[in-house]
């Protein structure tokens, strides 16, 4: 048994199938509870007051935007590697998807930062390069679309995507070598002296969990899409030849 | 049943409620484009079975390229 067997699209099709009723039912589960468990049943910060609510929204969305462009690096990888399709197709898939948690952690950011830092926006080197990476998405799926032929397309997205790795890199570590800005360290982290305190870090655990399996069924949600429709482009190329 | 969010209530009730549309919108819409791709390959597919072998043998070879074999 080989991971590789997964890149034959009617294995892909046929485990996906099975799974993605499983993981909906999962990140149902994790996304509502943590929500509601985050919004109905913790307390105010003592210094944000009830703005804390806007981390269980917040946090999840930046890092599976992020998280999102490295799944994309990963298959981009394998495709300009091994040539498997279904990996390039993956990663078209989660583009919009990375693309959405990206602009969600934008705006619910800037709601957050303008009762706490005193302004919506600030050239900060985490935020500018998290709005760079949301930039390189629309870019990335702007180029797919642009292409006619899919396998130039995936060529060149791969590349796109290799080098958009590094805005999505520095809009997770910046903070740690850009000693300036107004973007604090990270909220959890298993090596920090100091995190979230537990009342808020279990919720905001859940609530990562319920996005990165949201993102996880969106992606083989819209991979089956992707899959069918270049299905359906080889029928219909087929159909125009013949007549 | 609401907490009492005081004087944040705008930004944190704007924040939910923006995320949740978008969340939403982004289901619905990979829902709704699955539908409509199944459906119309469907149709091809049921369009194209009196023709014979052939063209669902061609289609596969070429879906085919799509992880190097089979079906899809």
């Amino acid at each position: 048994m080989s991971i590789w067997e997964y890149a034959n699209p009617k294995k892909f099709m046929q485990t996906s199938e099975v799974l993605l009723p499983w993981v909906t039912g999962l990140a149902l589960v994790c996304l509502v509870g943590g929500l509601f468990w985050g919004f109905f049943l913790t307390p105010d910060d003592y210094k944000q007051g009830s703005t804390v609510k806007i981390i269980y929204l917040h946090v999840p969305a930046a890092i599976m935007g992020t998280s999102a462009w490295f799944m994309m690096l990963i298959t981009s990888l394998i495709w300009l590697i091994r040539r498997h399709h279904v990996s390039a197709l993956a990663a078209k898939a989660a583009a919009p998807i990375g693309l959405t948690f990206t602009v969600i952690g934008l705006i619910t950011g800037a709601i957050w930062g303008q009762p706490m830092w005193g302004t919506w926006w600030a050239w900060d080197p985490r935020l500018t390069a998290f709005l760079i990476l949301g930039l390189f998405y629309l870019g990335y799926i702007a180029l797919w679309a642009a292409v006619d032929d899919p396998d130039t397309a995936a060529d060149l997205t791969s590349v796109l995507c290799i080098v958009g790795s590094v805005f999505a890199f520095l809009s997770r570590y910046a903070v740690l070598f850009w000693n300036q800005g107004l973007h604090q360290g990270a909220s959890l982290s298993m090596d920090a002296k100091e995190n979230v305190s537990d009342v808020y870090a279990w919720p905001l655990w859940t609530c990562i969990l319920g996005f990165l399996l949201l993102f996880v069924t969106l992606v083989l949600l819209r991979t089956r899409t992707e899959i069918r429709s270049r299905r359906l482009q080889a029928l219909l190329a087929r159909e125009r030849s013949a007549a | 049943m609401i907490p009492d969010l005081g004087k944040y209530a705008g930004a944190v009730l704007g924040s939910y409620a923006v995320s949740v549309a978008l969340l939403v919108a982004l289901v619905v819409v990979s829902l709704w484009q699955g539908a409509r791709m199944k459906r119309a390959l469907a149709e091809v597919e049921a369009r194209g079975a009196p023709a014979g072998q052939t063209a669902t043998r061609t289609a596969t070879r070429t879906a085919g390229r799509i992880g190097g074999q089979g079906d899809v």
